[in-house]
């Protein structure tokens, strides 16, 4: 069985988590849709740490001898899914901010051809 | 951002329908719905200008449009019906429109039922209408599934802003100048309409649904599957219940 104070300090852990979580979208500083995944890891951990025997349970199915180890093979996993799904947020903006500089690279060059017609024309 | 408007519909008595108008189309590969949804707008209403916010479609959306004579705005890439209609939402202000209204590019919206949802912006009643599909005697089938959560955000959305709310899916929208300027700077992402409701509610502006009857889309299925509408029920719900928490600047004056 884990210890008490193991499952105390992960579950005040978990809820400091979710609490700093909450207060980030609140104030517009994390969006909804990338706060998901760390909201599922909180709530996930806060259950795992205060209901004891089910920690027990599933530490016993993967071999592992000391409950509060599979709490930080359990949140461990967790960081490695929120880390992947980031990669492919990153990728993705990297990809939207690669054509946003190319459209806008191609506008103002046409923007200074425009002009320079237009002056051509006052010219003659 | 300097906005030098001359409104002389003020001081003038006149007819409100003169209000400048303009009817923002968000399309997102909708070529063969989107030209027969321009026509039967110009139809309809001869005077109402029409911009179309072409949200980086992959098929000949933006070709068809500009066939038809409509000033397109094309965006770089995909961002999504939160993001298309802002961006039709800033064009109307940059271009000194007084109301808007969102008429879908795959034909879901009746344009001859634009003047009823017009209606109560230019008489002052409301400052967004939202042309919903329940009230008027079952146009509407879809899924089950999509059914369940338009009725349960309608519930809820109900509760937050105190106001009977039947349908918070619908797209069929016109927004008077406060609520015009309010969107162009916040309007939420995915599922804006939803959240829109209640953030125009925290800003004290005022919301009046009126029936109208959806069409089935013209072309093309609706691209939620039941994954992806369960996320966005999540994602949603989770969106209203911080937005409790937050405090909005109100009322929005004029700048």
């Amino acid at each position: 069985m884990t210890p008490l104070r193991v499952s105390i300090a992960a579950a005040i852990a978990a809820a400091i988590l979710l609490l700093v979580i909450f207060e980030l979208i609140r104030s517009r500083r994390l969006q909804e849709r990338y706060a998901l995944l760390w909201l599922l890891t909180g709530i996930v951990i806060f259950v795992f740490a205060v209901w004891r025997g089910l920690l027990s349970r599933v530490a016993g199915l993967v071999g592992i001898s000391y409950p509060p180890s599979a709490l930080f093979v359990l949140a461990a996993f967790f960081v490695l899914l929120v880390l992947l799904h980031y990669s492919t947020v990153i990728s993705k903006l990297s990809d939207q901010n690669r054509i946003l500089a190319q459209r806008l690279g191609l506008l103002e060059h046409q923007l200074s051809e425009t002009n320079e017609a237009r002056h051509g024309d006052a010219g003659s | 951002m300097a906005q030098h408007v001359t409104a002389p519909v003020e001081q003038a008595p006149r007819s409100p329908r003169r209000l400048r108008t303009i009817a923002i189309v968000p399309a997102y590969n909708e070529e063969r719905s989107i030209g027969q949804v321009l026509q039967e707008i110009r139809s309809t209403d001869p005077d109402l200008e029409i911009v179309v916010i072409n949200d980086a479609s992959t098929d000949r959306t933006a070709q068809v449009a500009a066939r038809a004579g409509v000033p397109v705005v094309n965006l770089p890439f995909n961002v999504g019906i939160g993001g298309a209609v802002q961006t039709g939402y800033q064009y109307a202000l940059e271009h000194g429109f007084e109301v808007a209204i969102q008429v879908d590019g795959d034909g879901q919206h009746d344009p001859r039922e634009i003047a009823d949802v017009l209606e109560p912006i230019f008489d002052g009643r409301a400052d967004l209408v939202v042309g919903t599909r329940f009230a008027k005697g079952g146009g509407y089938r879809g899924t089950r599934w999509r059914r369940v959560g338009i009725r349960l955000f309608a519930a809820i959305v109900s509760v937050l802003v105190r106001q009977r709310v039947s349908d918070t899916t619908s797209g069929f929208r016109a927004v008077n100048k406060k609520a015009l300027r309010l969107f162009a700077a916040d309007y939420p992402h995915d599922y804006p309409e939803v959240e829109s409701i209640v953030l125009l509610s925290r800003h004290h502006l005022k919301m009046l649904e009126v029936p109208v009857q959806m069409r089935v889309r013209v072309e093309g299925n609706s691209s939620i599957t039941a994954l992806r509408s369960a996320y966005y029920m999540i994602k949603v719900l989770l969106a209203l219940f911080i937005g409790l928490f937050r405090r909005y600047p109100t009322p929005l004056e004029e700048p």
